[in-house]
């Protein structure tokens, strides 16, 4: 994307990236998401309950979704040319497959992506062996999606 | 269990998280989905810095700013590296194969009322869900 842009706009952003992520870390760290005793409990469901996080999601929610509604009546983005929005529909193995997996990893330790590199700044070598593995199975999904892609294309 | 504070804090803080996301589509037109940002940023070239690294160095300073402010320390909960190692690489390979996670399915997606990912949304809560039930009442 970066390479799309003329070379006077990587500052701004640059700096515009620093900030709504800033904006994220800030939203994450305030409404309890990097606390994994918060989202356990907010999962444990069957057990004591915790409904804070369900807040988390109606904030954001809200927000993004009249956000979303104002945004979209413009043609194009302000700094960019197109709005670059996924356009499959389709329900398919992987989706399916990948959220439950995700579901799994995500109620065994209470991290799930954004926290986890949040949770970065409080420096405990969890955290860091955590964001690591979870770098690496991003790693393994892609080479095992080029290998089956490989073997669709020349079948031995 | 209710508990003002926290609720209000939690339903601010995700207000942040959508403003977040607010600016990234009115700027970039871009989804805000944390782990397509990690990927992307370990995907590019080792001499540039993306604007993803940016995204993800703010995150930090954004939690370092609210813990700072507040002053309460989050201290990551007991397990065992094996759990943790286990848990990281589901995280990593499910949204990778699921292309998307809490922010990018859970918010944004949500937010444009995508199918997919309102059914993705719905499937890791459920199955995070019958982890912690299996993890904490069964095992």
């Amino acid at each position: 994307m970066s390479n799309k842009m003329p070379h006077n706009t990587n500052l701004k952003t640059g700096f515009l990236y620093l900030l709504c992520g800033a904006l994220f870390g800030a939203g994450l760290s305030l409404s309890g998401m990097t606390d994994q005793n918060k989202v356990l409990g907010f999962l444990d469901l069957f057990g004591s309950w915790n409904p804070s996080l369900i807040f988390v999601m109606a904030g954001g929610i809200s927000v993004t979704f009249i956000g979303y509604k104002i945004i979209f009546k413009r043609s194009s983005p302000l700094w960019a040319d197109a709005f670059m929005l996924p356009t499959s529909k389709l329900i398919d193995k992987n989706l399916v497959l990948g959220a439950l997996l995700f579901g799994i990893g995500w109620g065994l330790y209470g991290y799930c992506p954004g926290p986890a590199i949040a949770s970065l700044a409080y420096l405990h070598w969890e955290t860091f062996l955590f964001v690591a593995a979870m770098i690496i199975g991003m790693f393994l999904q892609s080479k095992q999606a080029a290998y089956t892609e490989n073997k669709a294309l020349n079948p031995l | 269990m209710l508990d003002v504070f926290s609720d209000n804090s939690a339903l601010l803080g995700g207000a942040i998280i959508g403003l977040s996301a607010c600016f990234m589509m009115l700027f970039y037109g871009r989804i805000t989905g944390i782990s397509g940002i990690i990927w992307n940023v370990i995907q590019t070239p080792k001499k540039h810095f993306s604007s993803s690294g940016f995204f993800l160095c703010g995150i930090i300073l954004g939690a370092l700013c609210v813990t700072y402010i507040s002053g309460a320390e989050i201290s990551p909960i007991q397990s065992n590296a094996f759990t943790i190692i286990l848990a990281g690489l589901l995280v990593g390979y499910g949204t990778k194969l699921g292309s998307g996670c809490t922010s990018g399915h859970g918010i944004c997606g949500i937010s444009r009322f995508s199918t997919r990912s309102i059914v993705a949304t719905v499937l890791f809560m459920l199955s995070g869900i019958t982890t912690v039930y299996v993890m904490r009442h069964l095992v």
